[in-house]
């Protein structure tokens, strides 16, 4: 996960929301649409690529919109807003330097190899270019972590139903895991995708309002600053003050490691390479809508930051001492604390049933991409090989009904355990890391070894984990934060693991040539060669100038934080 | 580069994940038989935005003083009214197209 490793805290007892028969009628809606959605694209799965990939027939705006919304889940959500209400502005890091360039990358230069070789999956590529090693090792960690993933989401909405609405854990739990569980079922991907996209606008329905009346209460953004300056300095309304290397600032992180280990390391791994994200991409109905899905959800993903970080700034200027015992207020608590405080019923509701939908979606897209990974890369290359297609298809459901019931035995041991489940939660985003190692030095270096990426992997992954668990942890090196410690660690693994795949590839066999067409950098797939399809060549759909231009913009959004 | 030591037959390439998925996608019906989702959004955002909208009409004035004096509902029903009419707009003009015959048959 790229989003910073919030623990699922349990909110304050007293943000119970006056909601009323209303906004219950607004939330039964929509899970009623919910539903019909996963029943109505069941006649559209024939074949397992439709079932995992949407029969890769989608269009650009349903996949990038996907793209973003499966990012967009409600713990980005609050996690970002406490962020926010945490360590101030500093949280645009995590959109435009942080998210930006990578999707931009993964949209120009990554899905022509991912889309072009016709891989359903991540680690499939990783079979292509190197070896069973690196393709099992990497399967089994995505799909292990996809479920724990989609365990600490289901959690967490438990948590916040409760606060917010008074409904039993176990409720909560039950009833979202069932609705995730039958739509993934019924129709597959598609329905995940049309899901999050109808997501995507109920959030926004519900962030809007929440942003606009926050600033209005705090007299609009000049009264905001004004507030938090005096409280917090200067420093925390800006992006960079206080980052130079050796000052000190609560982010513990200063402008190298926010720029390498959160912009390049973090944020290259986790969009690149995480498969819950590229899936989206896998189903688009071309090349180039392949191309443009990440490129159509960098301009939202450039604005969205606002709908969290003022949110989160308005409570901190609100709550003098939020976070703290006295205000009774943790981070996490800015949203629905500005939910109880500002929204009246009717958009109340909205805003309870876009934070559902998020964490709804957010879980969802993890178990989509688990039952991919687990029927297409474990199952039918290691288990049961060359039955028919309807085969695979039937098990797909199968693994998704085992996927959710193993969610909602993390989320309940979450319950129990959440400290086990924060810790599981580091340990995996190490795991992206060197998965961004491996594909970059795979793809632009002809010379790495079938062997090299194994190796790789898992001595990124080791090295990310030592430094993070013995050296931050036990204070051999001293770092503020754990966000700094992240970052430093992220830096570690992506040189361990460059470091170990060179060395590893000087002394094994190189990949035959022709093994390599269409995966390295400067070969062609077949697949690749494909005319455009008619109106593709229009120029808001080329994809060098949608992401050269979300690049200049959030860049040209930096200026009005940086003086 | 040195020619391919031995045949393995174990060995999973890339013409086989070309050859598989080419396969499927010939039989693939998601293309032919997926609703169109610009439908559902534009019917959601509609039922939401009447809903909400109506909801503003007939606000009290604690509703709008606990917004800060805005009468937010009305805004934000206006607001999603006019998404879904977009959405529905969107479809009418540009219907659904279906993928020509030659490349998704049955």
């Amino acid at each position: 996960m790229q989003t910073p490793t919030y623990a699922p805290t349990s909110l304050a007892a007293e943000l119970r929301l006056p909601t009323n028969w209303l906004d219950y009628t607004i939330l039964a809606i929509y899970f009623v649409v919910v539903l019909g959605i996963g029943l109505a694209a069941r006649r559209s799965v024939r074949t397992s690529l439709d079932f995992f990939l949407s029969g890769r027939s989608l269009p650009a705006w349903i996949t990038g919109l996907a793209f973003i919304s499966a990012n967009l889940a409600a713990t980005e959500i609050l996690g970002m807003a406490a962020n926010s209400a945490q360590y101030g502005a500093y949280t645009v890091h995590w959109y435009w330097i942080g998210a930006i360039p990578a999707m931009v990358f993964l949209g120009l230069v990554m899905m022509p190899f991912y889309y072009g070789s016709k891989v359903r999956s991540v680690p499939e590529f990783l079979l292509l270019r190197f070896d069973k090693a690196a393709h099992l090792l990497s399967s089994a960690l995505f799909a292990f972590a996809a479920v724990l993933i989609a365990g600490v989401n289901l959690y967490a909405l438990a948590l916040v139903v409760e606060a917010l609405l008074g409904w039993p854990q176990w409720v909560a739990i039950v009833v979202a895991g069932a609705l995730v569980l039958g739509y993934i079922t019924l129709g597959g991907l598609s329905s995940a995708i049309y899901n999050e996209v109808l997501q995507f606008f109920v959030i926004l329905a519900a962030l809007i309002p929440i942003t606009v009346l926050g600033l209005k209460k705090v007299g609009g953004w000049d009264g905001l600053t004004d507030k938090l300056t005096a409280r917090h300095g200067a420093d925390f309304t800006t992006a960079w003050g206080g980052t130079g290397i050796g000052e000190a600032n609560p982010l513990g992180a200063n402008w190298l490691t926010i720029v390498l280990g959160l912009g390049f390391v973090l944020s290259f791994g986790y969009w690149t390479t995480n498969f819950a994200e590229v899936q989206r991409a896998l189903s688009a109905k071309n090349l180039s809508a392949g191309q443009r899905t990440p490129l159509i959800a960098a301009f939202p993903k450039i604005f969205i930051v606002f709908l969290v970080m003022i949110p989160g700034l308005v409570a901190a200027a609100l709550v003098p001492n939020i976070g703290s015992k006295q205000s009774g207020l943790e981070y996490n608590d800015a949203i629905p604390y500005l939910m109880q405080e500002l929204l009246p019923n009717g958009v109340l509701g909205i805003a309870v049933t876009g934070l559902l939908a998020a964490f709804m979606a957010g879980m969802a897209a993890n178990v989509s991409s688990f039952n991919t990974v687990f029927t297409n890369d474990i199952w039918a290359k290691y288990v049961v090989r060359g039955r028919e297609d309807e085969y695979y298809v039937r098990f797909g459901r199968l693994i998704t009904v085992i996927g959710v019931c193993a969610s909602v035995g993390t989320a309940f041991l979450a319950s129990s355990f959440s400290n086990i489940m924060s810790y599981l939660q580091t340990l995996f985003s190490f795991f992206n890391v060197p998965m961004f190692v491996v594909f970059i030095v795979g793809m632009f270096w002809k010379r790495a070894s079938a062997k090299s990426g194994f190796w790789g992997l898992l001595a990124g992954t080791t090295a990310a984990m030592i430094n993070y668990f013995v050296f931050y942890k036990k204070g051999v090196i001293s770092i503020p934060s754990d966000q700094g410690a992240n970052f430093v660690s992220a830096i570690a693994g992506f040189v361990a693991g460059a470091v170990v795949m060179i060395a590893v590839s000087l002394f094994t066999k190189p990949k035959p040539a022709e093994e390599l067409q269409g995966l390295v950098y400067g070969t062609r797939s077949p697949g690749m060669s494909e005319p455009p399809a008619e109106g593709d060549d229009a120029w808001y759909r080329k994809p060098a100038l949608l992401g050269w231009g979300a690049v200049v913009l959030a860049a040209a959004c930096y200026i009005p934080f940086s003086f | 580069m040195t020619e391919r030591p031995e045949h393995r037959p174990e060995h999973y390439t890339e013409h086989d994940v070309q050859r598989e998925v080419s396969e499927l996608e010939t039989k693939s019906a998601t293309a032919a038989r997926i609703f169109d989702l610009r439908r559902i959004i534009g019917g959601l955002f509609v039922v939401y935005g009447v809903i909400v909208t109506l909801t503003g009409i007939t606000d009290s004035q604690a509703a709008i003083d606990k917004a800060e004096g805005v009468n937010i509902n009305l805004w934000t029903g206006i607001g999603m009214l006019l998404l879904g009419i977009f959405f529905l707009a969107w479809l009418k003009l540009r219907p659904t197209v279906l993928p020509p015959e030659d490349d998704r048959t049955e």
